[in-house]
């Protein structure tokens, strides 16, 4: 009888102590939880950083190195280059905490100077359940590769020394600034975190495009025409190398873009979704236009489209469904085909590389057509309103549009007092006689091709 | 001695090689040239901006070979070259006053 009682008291003791351990394992099982999120989520904003990195190195490299002429191929990749270092250091030391600390509704403060608290917890103002570094290493990929697309505009005749000036001054005074408006906690257009003016900007087509698009045109401008334009054959040294750099554009977006859901969630699912269709049909669109307007599709044109629809689905990724997404993607490839095919030959700007016909106007189109799509559908920032046209908020395509307004004007004035300064101080065009050598041996005393050595 | 130069279309170099070498013809030295005589260039469209491109791709070959050979070579070659429509190429000859052989220092027929 006795080990009967006993086991009948320790049966008692055991199911007594169960609702305590309960809590625990529940408070565990919680955590666990919580940490496989973030698991998740950081594996792919990790990988989703090094696809955008790989956007400018060596996507835009190659794409834009591939387009100018044989004598100025390293030095056009040069530029993509050099600002992934350049920017990265500007990023540890001020930019981060320009761009993402709370400031005014322009800028952001000195909270994170030297990336000073940048660590492993999340900052839950942007992204809960990734450590910050993460987010601050992503968000670096982006000011890396917008500096960088300026370069197709002054491709083949810019002096080195004054483009390292210039796109320091021009990521502290125009690109900081406009992360910070459409990004950062309290910035003017931001959507979601108390902007007076909320811009539905997704991965950046304000923030990245419009802003290094039109910056792009005054630069073209000021900086005046290639020598030998309308008389010589500046024709593409290596358009293979562009339909490589185009390629690893495309599968890189998918960082750009899916990556600003800033977790691997359904929503970053939504966002390459929609990216990957608006580009096949914008590339389709431009190809076809070809087809029937020269006689021949070509594959320049083929690699543009996709580019073009690229950029315009960029603000609209996070907010749109896959059909409007295409229907984006024929609007970029229309709309960009005629800026760059009849619209610049007509007004007769030099933007070598077409950075404000791709890029500037491609991202000014997302954006007003981001307002059109945008629904609650796909993502709900907020909180039941609705978002775009759409939805009923036909209000939305006018803000979209002032934030696009705000981008364009803060490009074009940003850029051309910081111009006027880097050529009083550097110079920013290179001498004639450097410019008929050819930027890779004047400017870093290389050439690109030694096919004989 | 006779030094033969043929400009000839790329696409028709094998079959050149070939006849040559089988009338023992095994020494040339081939060139990879741009250039045009009648035949008209092409265009090409670049994101709207055109341009003629009139300097065609072609092949150069050359030979020096004994002037008993001359004839003989002159018309294997151009057998081979020939396809019937502008853009065929042309062969020039030329009077060669020396040839040396470097290994060994031969002179003469005896160096090609």
């Amino acid at each position: 009888m006795t080990k009967l009682s006993l086991l009948f008291f320790s049966l008692c003791t055991y199911a007594a102590a169960q609702p305590a351990d309960l809590e625990k394992r529940l408070s565990d099982l919680e955590k666990a939880t919580k940490s496989a999120q973030s698991a998740g989520d950081n594996a792919w904003m990790l990988v989703s950083a090094a696809l955008v990195l790989m956007m400018t190195g060596p996507g835009l490299a190659l794409f834009y190195g591939g387009l100018v002429r044989r004598k100025n191929i390293l030095s056009t990749m040069m530029h993509s280059f050099v600002l992934m270092a350049v920017i990265s250091v500007l990023w540890a030391l001020v930019g981060y905490s320009l761009a993402f600390g709370e400031g005014n509704s322009f800028i952001g403060g000195l909270q994170y100077l030297f990336l000073n608290g940048v660590g492993a917890a999340p900052n839950s103002d942007y992204a809960g359940t990734i450590p910050q570094g993460t987010f601050m290493i992503y968000q670096l990929m982006f000011a890396i590769i917008t500096p960088a697309l300026i370069s197709g505009a002054y491709a083949e005749r810019v002096k080195f020394s004054g483009m390292l000036l210039f796109t320091i001054l021009w990521t502290l005074v125009v690109y900081f600034p406009m992360a910070h408006m459409v990004w950062g906690k309290g910035g003017l257009l931001n959507a979601t975190l108390g902007g007076k003016i909320p811009t539905f900007d997704f991965a950046g087509g304000t923030v990245v495009h419009i802003t290094s698009g039109v910056s792009a045109l005054v630069f073209a401008l000021y900086i005046g025409k290639r020598k030998g334009i309308g008389t010589e054959a500046l024709r593409p040294n290596n358009l293979v190398l562009a339909v490589v750099g185009a390629c690893l554009l495309w599968v890189g977006w998918f960082g750009f873009n899916a990556g600003s859901a800033l977790a691997a969630s359904s929503l970053a699912t939504s966002a390459f979704v929609a990216t990957h269709f608006a580009t096949a049909a914008a590339a389709l669109t431009w190809m076809v236009i070809e087809w029937f307007r020269n006689g021949k599709p070509s594959v320049l044109g083929a690699i543009s489209g996709a580019v073009a629809g690229l950029v315009a689905i960029t603000p609209a990724s996070g907010f749109v469904k896959p059909m409007p997404a295409m229907l984006i993607g024929i609007a970029a490839g229309i709309v960009c085909f005629l800026m760059v095919s009849v619209v610049k030959n007509k007004f007769g700007y030099d933007d070598a590389l077409d950075a404000f016909g791709v890029h500037g106007i491609g991202g000014t189109v997302g954006a007003i057509l981001t307002g059109v799509f945008a629904t609650k559908e796909i993502n709900d920032a907020l909180n039941g309103k609705p978002l775009g046209l759409i939805d009923g908020n036909a209000g939305q395509v006018l803000n979209n549009a002032m934030g696009a307004g705000i981008a364009w004007v803060l490009g074009i004035v940003g850029t051309l007092v910081i111009l006027k300064i880097v050529d009083s101080v550097v110079g920013i065009r290179c001498e004639p006689q450097e410019e008929l050598e050819g930027l890779d041996l004047s400017m870093h005393g290389e050439e690109g091709y030694n096919l004989d050595s | 001695m006779k030094k033969i130069e043929a400009i000839i279309q790329p696409h028709k170099l094998e079959e050149v090689k070939e006849a040559l070498k089988n009338i023992g013809i095994d020494g040339m030295t081939i060139t990879e040239v741009r250039g045009h005589g009648r035949q008209k260039g092409h265009k090409e469209v670049y994101r709207g901006m055109e341009y003629q491109v009139d300097l065609l791709p072609k092949v150069k070959v050359e030979m020096v070979v004994p002037d008993v050979r001359g004839e003989e070579v002159i018309n294997a070659l151009a057998a081979a070259a020939r396809t019937g429509k502008i853009g065929d190429g042309k062969i020039f000859v030329f009077d060669v006053s020396e040839a040396i052989r470097i290994r060994n220092d031969e002179r003469g027929d005896g160096a090609l």
